[in-house]
């Protein structure tokens, strides 16, 4: 067995943290000038910016009087060995569509308050991922980032039909702070925020998106390991009472 | 948002109970060419799966000396879908084809063939909801009947919420429109989950509640493939 491996069946991490414990967290919102919004995240080493930008576009047909989100992760090749040069990765996009599904089904963004002209002109919300440093649990970091960037996110001016960048009219409807817990198993034991190395044991892992009411917005099992219906019970457990913790960082 | 009831007098829009799945059709080895495939409606969804190997891996460098590996590919025809779906890749069936293949590895006994690798081709010609799940059971089958060495079938399902009440096999309208849908799929003689993708509100209660509806469901399923099975090895 591994050394990771073996001291988690000890009841120990390679860091001495709890099996619960996450790393040290920094958050540092508004940090891109650039940006409607903005969120620097680290979790220990571990490090992502993720950014908010609003365009102006056409609603979807199916949704005629909503504004739209789109949520896009870059794995850059600057932040690890692993990642490559290119169109998004499978697991770049996975991250995307996971941290997505997490802020739309919470519906923490109001859209229906971003639409400008029916059928014609609304809000776009463009939150974009970038991870600087990867040593584990990137999902976590960048749920939290692109959050805590929607929460500081302001709506730019418009002055005839243009898009006035650094004035604004309004903060953006965000009126929920969910939260993505991933509960990694080694073994048969269940351990939060894992490290790079202790992911490469983690046989599966469930991601798990918790509003501020403890309900539930998003599940998503990685990792070609299996779960027993108990185990789950036990990570949803998990995943609501961590997130509180991590909610109470984001203004 | 929502414009349309789901659930009258008890009943959803399809005629069918809370609980009960739309009809099902499983048959086996529909791709003569493929050494093992399937095709399996669920209602009006239809996905065909098909499987090549174990084979050669190439290029060589992908080969891992310990194990065999699986890849698989996800799919829907241009025309399975009310507006035409443009052919090739997109974001979903990028990701869904990821999901797919971590729901089916744990069955199969990847560790008996190293450097090699087995393909599955999951293409939905027609979609009305529950594609994906849709296509681990016909994976499922075309598995099994390529022979290659599992240690049990994998089904699968998808379970939701709509209008208020929790459901089994929601159809596309329904999961437009549901509160929350979740796929599910498990490995049912050792009662492990290999799948569990979920979006929508739901309690935590409400979360184990519908796994198991789901698991029920999915032993239905298992039975279901079983028979399939064996209607194929009879003749033989």
């Amino acid at each position: 067995m591994d050394y990771a491996s073996e001291l988690i069946e000890k009841g120990k991490r390679i860091d001495g943290r709890k099996f619960d414990e996450f790393r040290a967290i920094s958050l540092k919102e508004g940090i891109i000038k650039n940006a409607e919004g903005s969120a620097r995240v680290k979790f220990g080493e571990t490090e992502v910016v993720a950014g908010v930008k609003l365009e102006l576009g056409t609603p979807f047909p199916d949704s005629p009087d909503q504004g739209i989100l789109v949520v896009n992760a870059e794995f850059t090749p600057l932040a690890s060995p692993d990642f490559e040069p290119g169109p998004p990765s499978e697991d770049a996009i996975e991250l995307a569509r996971i941290v997505d599904r997490g802020i739309r089904e919470s519906k923490c963004i109001e859209l229906e308050k971003l639409c400008l002209i029916p059928n014609e002109k609304v809000w776009c919300v463009f939150v974009d991922i970038h991870i600087i440093n990867h040593q584990g649990n990137l999902l976590d970091a960048s749920a939290l980032a692109s959050i805590a960037a929607l929460r500081n996110a302001k709506i730019p001016k418009i002055e005839n039909d243009k898009i006035i960048r650094g004035e604004f009219e309004k903060e953006l409807p965000v009126v929920f702070k969910p939260i993505n817990i991933t509960v990694a198993k080694v073994g048969n034991n269940f351990i939060l925020d894992p490290l790079l190395e202790e992911e490469e044991i983690a046989k599966a892992k469930l991601s798990i998106s918790v509003r501020d009411d403890d309900k539930i917005c998003a599940i998503q099992k990685q990792g070609s390991g299996i779960f027993k219906t108990e185990e789950i019970e036990k990570a949803l457990e998990l995943a609501i009472e961590k997130s509180k913790e991590l909610r109470k960082l984001i203004k | 948002m929502k414009e349309i009831e789901l659930i009258k007098n008890g009943k959803r829009i399809d005629g069918r109970e809370a609980e009960q799945m739309r009809e099902i059709e499983m048959q086996v080895d529909v791709v003569s060419r493929a050494n093992g495939s399937a095709q399996v409606k669920f209602g009006n969804t239809i996905v065909v799966a098909s499987v090549y190997g174990p084979k050669e891996l190439y290029p060589k460098y992908l080969r891992e000396p310990e194990t065999g590996i699986l890849r698989c590919r996800y799919a829907m025809a241009p025309f399975s879908t009310e507006d035409r779906k443009t052919p090739g890749p997109d974001r979903r069936s990028i990701e869904l084809s990821k999901v797919i293949r971590i729901a089916i590895e744990p069955a199969i006994f990847l560790e008996d063939f190293p450097k090699a690798v087995v393909d599955i081709f999951v293409e939905v010609l027609q979609a009305d909801g529950s594609t994906r799940v849709t296509g681990i059971n016909a994976a499922s089958l075309a598995l099994a009947s390529a022979g290659i060495p599992l240690k049990d079938l994998i089904c699968a399902c998808s379970v939701g919420k709509i209008d208020n009440t929790l459901v089994v096999d929601l159809n596309g309208k329904e999961d437009n429109f549901s509160e929350a849908d979740m796929s599910f799929a498990m490995l049912p003689s050792k009662d492990e989950i290999t799948l569990l993708q979920m979006d929508g509100l739901l309690t935590k209660e409400e979360v184990m509640k519908l796994i198991e509806i789901a698991k029920r469901s999915c032993k239905e399923i298992y039975e279901l493939q079983k028979r399939v099975l064996r209607e194929k090895y009879k003749g033989e």
